[in-house]
């Protein structure tokens, strides 16, 4: 009989932090895979952000380096220019990419710093405990919009990929969800796509992958991944929003 | 034939594998790991064709998965 699933080489053998059924850690598995695939766990620089997922140096057997709330972006932009023969990426939460962040991933598409992004929206704040963040969903309750969130008061939850694509320094921009088999297969190829844009230095690129939070969505780990495919998808579509021009990659 | 293998002392018991096996094979255990949580397992092994769809949404890297694969 032969290993048809085994842990990547490219994620240490230690026990994640995370909740019971939270999905970060699918997302983890499925960049160590990539990176165990394309043969560039010695020359990958992984720059982790504030949230739940900032203990993730601890996660990954790669070079990592751990950035202030919501500049992951412009370390990374530091780090490719200065090794440029290295693959870098960021992985940060909605918190830290889409509030405190903003400018710096903006900027950084805008630039067409030659970075991968790996977004998880998992639409709360996770590590301070469910507050809203700018891609809550409208109604969606959390803890500091305790009757759901209201365009009125809280404006409308940002569409990150929607927003990139018109920035001519991108060059990958795609949305998954790992809550299923079938998904987590499409995230995958989408998250080396982007490392693959990378490597052949055709510019920014952005993965938002869809994660449930069951924790602060107060819901079981099995109703989060059902809350997610009936909420969330149908407010982030998923699909590839921007790609390199066709026969490149 | 296949062969999956539970690390149960990592298994937070969220039932996500539960969900997606397609002969319906995951079950949790009885017993409670040292984390506290019921660990998930396979009875029946002899009808697991090691499809590998329950280690694919482990979020914990609990399920290893093998299983004969015809020589090419
Ligand atoms: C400068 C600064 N402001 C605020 C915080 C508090 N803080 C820590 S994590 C976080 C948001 C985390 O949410 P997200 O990025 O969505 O990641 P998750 O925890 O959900 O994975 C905030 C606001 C901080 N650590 N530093
Ligand atoms: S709070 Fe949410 S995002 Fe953070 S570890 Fe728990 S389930 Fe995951």
């Amino acid at each position: 009989m032969r290993k048809v699933f085994s842990r990547p080489v490219s994620l240490k053998d230690v026990p994640f932090h995370y909740c019971p059924g939270c999905n970060h850690g699918i997302a983890h598995r499925l960049i160590a895979e990539v990176i165990d695939e394309l043969n560039i766990q010695d020359n990958t620089i992984g720059v982790a952000p504030v949230g739940c997922s900032v203990f993730t140096m601890d996660y990954f057997d790669i070079d990592m380096f751990q950035a202030s709330h919501g500049r992951a972006p412009a370390v990374a932009t530091g780090i490719k220019r200065v090794l440029p023969d290295r693959v870098v990426f960021t992985y940060q939460g909605d918190g830290d990419l889409a509030a405190i962040g903003t400018g710096e991933f903006v900027h950084a598409a805008a630039r067409g710093e030659n970075i991968t992004l790996i977004f998880i929206n998992n639409a709360v704040y996770g590590m301070t405990g469910g507050q809203m963040a700018p891609t809550t969903l409208i109604g969606q309750k959390t803890k500091t919009s305790p009757q759901g969130r209201k365009h009125e008061v809280n404006g409308y939850p940002i569409k990150v990929c929607e927003m990139l694509p018109p920035l001519e320094g991108t060059a990958y921009v795609a949305r998954v969800a790992v809550h299923k088999p079938k998904s987590i297969i499409q995230a995958k190829k989408a998250i080396k796509k982007a490392f693959e844009v990378q490597i052949k230095g055709l510019g920014f690129s952005l993965v938002e992958v869809l994660s449930a939070c069951p924790t602060n969505w107060g819901l079981s780990p099995i109703e989060a991944v059902t809350w997610l495919e009936e909420n969330m998808i149908p407010y982030y579509p998923l699909g590839e929003f921007k790609t390199p021009t066709a026969g490149v990659i | 034939m296949a062969l999956i293998t539970f690390r149960e002392e990592r298994c937070k018991g969220c039932r996500l594998c539960t969900t997606v096996c397609p002969k319906n094979l995951v079950v949790m255990s009885g017993q409670i790991n040292d984390m506290g949580y019921h660990p998930a397992s396979v009875l029946e092994m002899e009808k697991c064709t090691g499809c590998a769809l329950c280690a694919m949404i482990c979020p914990d890297l609990v399920i290893e998965v093998q299983r004969e694969v015809k020589a090419v």
